[in-house]
C-alpha cells in the first residue's frame, strides 16, 4: 500500500482476453484430439486444431503485448500498477514452482514408498512373494517388476556440462540486469545475448541426451517409473528453458529497439525471475534425479 | 470502521479525464469488459447456469434411484451423471460464483477502482465457458463422457476409461490455468489495491477468507494439472505412474490428487466462512465477536489442510502411524472450525436479531454446515471410516457442507448484495418460498442418507439392495423438491435483473457497514477512482 496513491490505470474493453480464451479451446481441443488420433492410429484434424489455436494464441500475445508496450512506454503506468504486475509475475512462479513439485512428489513417493513396498517393505512381505518374487528394489529402478529393463543417466559429462551452463547463464542473467540499472546499454546487450545464447547450448546438449537415451542406453519415457520420472521432470524443466529462452529473446529484440529505462523494465525482469526460477528448478532436478 | 468516500459518483460523459467513462453496450461490452462487475455478474450467471445443469443431472441420479433395480439408465450413463455432476458443481458452479462475489466485492470493499489486472480478470472468465463446452460435449461422443468419478482415481481413469479421457484432460487444464489467473488476481488486488488506511486487520472478513482461499488455489491447482498430465501420459504414452507392473503405484494417483482435492474442499468452504461473517453482524446489529481469532482460525485451517490428505485413504493400505497422523491431524482442524461457529454464535448472542432473506439462509448455513462438519469428524476416526468409506454417510456428509454449507452461503451472499448491485430489492415473498423450499427439502434430501450409508449403502451405484428402497424414495422426492425450488430463485433473479422492486438506499440493510454500503445503490460502473480515506 503507497503512502501517496496514484491513478491507478484500468485499461478499456480488449480484446485479447476473448481471444486468448478461444486460443485456449482450440489448444484444448486440438492437443485432445491428436493424442488420440497419434496414439490410437486414427484419422483426424486434432494436429490442425492445435496449431490454429498456437498460432491465436501467439497472435494474441502479440498484440496484447503491444497495447501494454504502448501503454507503458507512454507512461500511463504508476509505480503501484508495476507493483501489481511484479507481485502477479512472483505468485505465476509460485504457481509453477508446484506444479513441478507435484512430480518431484512423484518422484520422491516412488523412490521413497512404491519401489520399496513393491519389494517387499513395509507391512508388503507378501506382494513380493507373490506377484514379483524376482524383483530386485533398487533404485534408480533399472528392471520393472513387469520386467521392462534400462539403464541409469550418469550425472558425470553432458549433465554436469549443462548444469555449468545454466548456472552461469544465471550469472549472466543477472550481469545483464545490473547493466540495464546502470543505463550501461552495451553491456547490457552482450550479457543478455550471452545468456540467450547459453539458453540455446543447454537445449542443444538436452535433446543429444535424450537422442543418446533412446538410440543407446535404452532409457525411454515408457521405460518403467524410473523413464517415467526422468522424461517428465527434464521435459518439462526443458520445455520452461525453451520459453525462458523464447522470452529473453524477445527481451533482447526489445532492448535493441532502445526498450527499457533503469527505472521502468518490468518484462525485462519478469524474463529474468523466469530465468532464475528454471535454473534453481535444475539444481534441484541436476541434484535429485542426476546424482542421488 | 468508517469511511469517507469523496468524489465517487461523476458517472456520465462529463468527466473529460476518462474517455472509457461511459457504459458500453451490446454484446461487446461482455466479451471484451475490464470491469470488475461486469466480469462478476457474468461469472454468477455462469455458476448458475452450470447449478442447474449439474442439478439436471443429479434428478437423473435421483430419478435412477428412485427405485431398487435399474429403470431408467445405463449404468455406464449414471456414472457419466455422477462423474459430470461433481465436477460441473465443483469446478463449474461453487468455485466460479465465489470468483464472481470476490469480482464484485473485493474492490468495493477494499476501496480499489477495480481487480489489479482487469484484461487477465476477464480472461479467466471467458477460459471457463469454453472448458465446461468441451467437458459436456464429449458426453455426447463414441464412447461418452467421463465416467470414473469426479476423483478420476486411477486405474479407472488410466486402464479402463475411453479415449474422451484425452479432452476431460485438456478441459482440467485450461479450467485450472482459468483459477490461477483468477487467484492471482485476487491476491494482487488484495495486497497492492487497498485504500489508504485499510490496513490487514480492517479489511472485512470475505476478504480475509478470499486471501487465503486465492492462495489455497496458487498452491494447488498446479498440482491437479500435474495430476491429469500423469493420467494422460499413463493413458496414451506408456508411462507408469499409476501402474505397479512399470513401479509405479494406483495408490499415488491418491496422494497427489488429494493433495489438491483437501485444499479444493476449503477452497469451497473458506469463502462462505468469510460471507457469513459478514452477514450475522449486519442482522445481529452488533460487531463481529473475535475478529482476529476469525483470521487466524481461517489462516490455521489453510495450513493444516495441506497435511490431512490421506484422510480420504484410510483404507487402502497405509502403515498405521500414518492413518494415526491424518486421523488426529483432521481432528485438529475442528479447532479453528469450532472457533468460528462460536464466534458467530457469540456475536448473535444479546443482539439486536432480525431474519431477513440473507440472515434466514446465514442461520440455515450455521446449524446445516455444522452437523456436516460433525459428520465429517466421524470420518475422521480411522476405524469407524473402514465402516463409513465409500457409503452413502460420505454422500451426506459432504453434500451438508456443500449444498448447504457453500451454496446456502452464496445465495446468502446474492440475496444480501443483490440490492446493492440493482439498486431494487428482490421480491421478497418469492425469497422466502425459495429458503423454506429448500432449507425442508434439502433435508429431506441429504439427512436419510446418513442412515442408509451406515446401514452399508454404496455410493456411485446405480442400483442398490430392497432395504433401502423407502429411504431412497424420500431421498428422491427430496431431491427433486430442492430442484425444483431453485427455479425460484431463477424467477426472482430474472426479475431483479429486468430492476423490478422498490429502490432501496445506499445502506441497503440497516446494520450493515463497510465501504461498499457508502457507495450508491445501484453501485456506479466504476467506482473509488479515487480511493476513499479509510479512519
Amino acid at each position: 500500500m503507497s503512502e501517496k496513491y496514484e491513478k491507478y490505470y484500468v485499461p478499456a474493453e480488449s480484446p485479447w482476453p476473448f481471444m486468448g480464451a478461444v486460443a485456449l479451446f482450440l489448444i484444448a481441443v486440438g492437443a485432445g484430439n491428436f493424442v488420440i488420433e497419434t496414439t490410437r492410429d486414427k484419422e483426424g484434424y486434432g494436429g490442425y486444431i492445435l496449431a490454429v489455436g498456437l498460432i491465436t494464441l501467439v497472435v494474441m500475445l502479440f498484440g496484447w503485448f503491444r497495447n501494454q508496450i504502448h501503454e507503458s512506454m507512454s507512461g500511463m503506468y504508476s509505480s503501484q500498477l508495476g507493483r501489481s504486475y511484479r507481485q502477479g509475475m512472483a505468485w505465476f512462479i509460485f504457481s509453477e514452482v508446484m506444479f513441478f513439485a507435484a512430480f518431484f512428489g512423484a518422484l520422491f513417493y516412488a523412490r521413497v514408498i512404491a519401489v520399496p513396498w513393491l519389494g517387499g517393505a513395509s507391512n508388503n512381505d507378501m506382494t513380493g512373494e507373490v506377484l514379483w518374487p524376482t524383483f530386485n528394489a533398487i533404485w534408480p529402478l533399472i528392471e520393472t517388476p513387469g520386467g521392462i529393463k534400462t539403464e541409469a543417466m550418469g550425472w558425470y559429462g553432458l549433465p554436469l556440462i549443462n548444469t555449468i551452463i545454466l548456472m552461469v547463464s544465471s550469472v549472466t542473467c543477472h550481469m545483464a540486469h545490473v547493466a540495464l540499472e546502470e543505463n550501461k546499454r552495451k553491456n547490457l546487450k552482450i550479457w543478455l545475448s550471452l545468456t540467450v545464447i547459453l539458453g540455446c547450448i543447454f537445449l542443444a546438449l538436452q535433446v543429444e541426451e535424450y537422442i543418446h537415451a533412446y538410440t543407446e542406453m535404452g532409457l525411454t519415457l515408457d521405460a518403467g517409473i524410473y523413464g517415467n520420472t526422468f522424461f517428465m521432470l527434464t521435459g518439462f524443466h526443458g520445455f520452461h528453458v525453451t520459453l525462458g529462452t523464447v522470452i529473453l529473446f524477445i527481451m533482447l529484440l526489445r532492448v535493441f529497439k532502445g526498450h527499457f529505462t533503469p527505472d521502468n523494465h518490468f518484462a525485462f525482469q519478469a524474463g529474468s525471475w523466469y530465468w532464475h526460477f528454471v535454473d534453481v528448478v535444475w539444481v534441484m532436478l541436476f541434484f535429485f534425479v542426476y546424482i542421488l | 470502521m468508517t469511511a469517507t468516500t469523496n468524489d465517487t459518483h461523476h458517472d456520465g460523459p462529463h468527466d473529460e479525464e476518462h474517455h472509457e467513462h461511459h457504459i458500453p453496450t451490446g454484446i461487446k461490452r461482455w466479451l471484451y469488459t475490464t470491469n470488475h462487475k461486469d466480469i462478476g455478474t457474468l461469472y454468477l450467471w455462469f455458476a448458475f447456469i452450470m447449478f442447474l445443469t449439474g442439478g439436471a443431472m443429479a434428478m437423473v441420479i435421483r430419478a435412477e434411484l428412485f427405485q431398487p433395480g435399474l429403470q431408467i439408465v445405463e449404468p455406464n450413463f449414471f456414472n457419466q451423471m455422477t462423474t459430470v455432476h461433481g465436477l460441473i458443481m465443483v469446478f463449474g458452479a461453487v468455485m466460479p460464483a465465489f470468483t464472481g462475489l470476490a469480482n464484485w466485492l473485493i474492490p468495493m470493499m477494499i476501496g480499489a477502482p477495480d481487480m489489479a489486472l482487469p484484461r487477465m480478470n476477464n480472461w479467466s472468465f471467458w477460459i471457463l465457458p469454453f472448458a465446461f463446452a468441451i467437458l459436456l460435449s464429449s458426453l455426447f461422443m463414441e464412447g461418452g463422457g467421463p465416467a470414473f468419478g469426479w476423483t478420476f482415481y486411477a486405474p479407472l481413469s488410466t486402464t479402463y476409461s475411453n479415449d474422451g479421457t484425452a479432452l476431460f484432460v485438456f478441459a482440467v487444464h485450461i479450467m485450472g490455468a482459468s483459477s490461477i489467473m483468477g487467484a492471482i488476481n485476487v491476491i494482487v488486488t488484495i495486497w497492492n489495491m487497498r485504500a489508504p488506511g485499510m490496513t490487514w486487520m480492517k479489511m472485512p472478513l470475505f476478504v480475509w477468507t478470499w486471501l487465503i482461499t486465492a492462495f489455497l488455489l496458487i498452491a494447488v491447482m498446479p498440482v491437479l494439472a500435474g495430476a491429469v498430465t500423469m493420467v494422460l501420459t499413463d493413458k496414451f504414452f506408456g508411462t507408469s505412474f499409476f501402474d505397479a507392473a512399470g513401479g509405479g503405484d494406483p495408490v499415488m494417483f491418491q496422494h497427489i490428487f488429494w493433495f489438491f482435492g483437501h485444499p479444493e474442499v476449503y477452497i469451497m468452504i473458506l469463502p462462505a466462512f468469510g460471507i457469513i461473517s459478514q452477514i450475522i453482524p449486519t442482522f445481529a446489529r452488533k460487531r463481529l465477536f473475535g475478529y482476529a481469532s476469525m483470521v487466524y482460525a481461517t489462516a490455521s485451517i489453510a495450513l493444516l489442510s495441506f497435511i490431512v490428505w490421506a484422510h480420504h485413504m484410510f483404507t487402502t493400505g497405509m502403515p498405521v502411524a500414518a492413518e494415526l497422523f491424518f486421523m488426529f491431524a483432521t481432528m485438529l482442524i475442528s479447532v479453528p472450525t469450532g472457533v468460528k461457529v462460536f464466534n458467530w454464535v457469540a456475536t448473535m448472542w444479546r443482539g439486536s436479531m432480525t431474519f431477513e432473506v440473507p440472515m434466514l439462509f446465514a442461520l440455515a448455513f450455521i446449524v446445516l454446515f455444522t452437523i456436516g462438519g460433525l459428520s465429517g469428524l466421524m470420518l475422521a476416526i480411522t476405524p469407524v471410516d473402514f465402516q463409513y468409506h465409500d457409503t452413502y454417510f460420505v454422500v451426506a456428509h459432504f453434500h451438508y457442507v456443500l449444498v448447504t454449507g457453500a451454496i446456502f452461503s452464496i445465495m446468502a451472499a446474492v440475496y444480501y448484495w443483490l440490492p446493492k448491485w440493482t439498486g431494487k430489492m428482490f421480491d421478497i415473498g418469492l425469497a422466502k418460498w425459495h429458503f423454506w423450499c429448500s432449507l425442508i427439502s434439502v433435508n429431506v434430501l441429504f439427512f436419510p442418507m446418513h442412515f442408509v450409508g451406515l446401514a452399508g449403502m454404496p455410493r456411485r451405484i446405480p442400483d442398490y439392495a430392497l432395504q433401502f428402497a423407502d429411504f431412497n424414495k424420500w431421498i428422491s422426492i427430496g431431491g427433486f423438491a430442492f430442484g425444483l425450488s431453485q427455479l425460484i430463485f431463477l424467477a426472482l433473479l430474472i426479475k431483479a435483473c429486468k430492476k423490478k422492486g422498490e429502490p432501496v438506499s445506499d445502506q441497503v440493510w440497516e446494520g450493515a457497514e463497510g465501504l461498499e454500503w457508502e457507495i450508491p445503490s445501484p453501485a456506479p460502473y466504476h467506482t473509488f477512482e479515487t480511493p476513499p480515506e479509510v479512519k
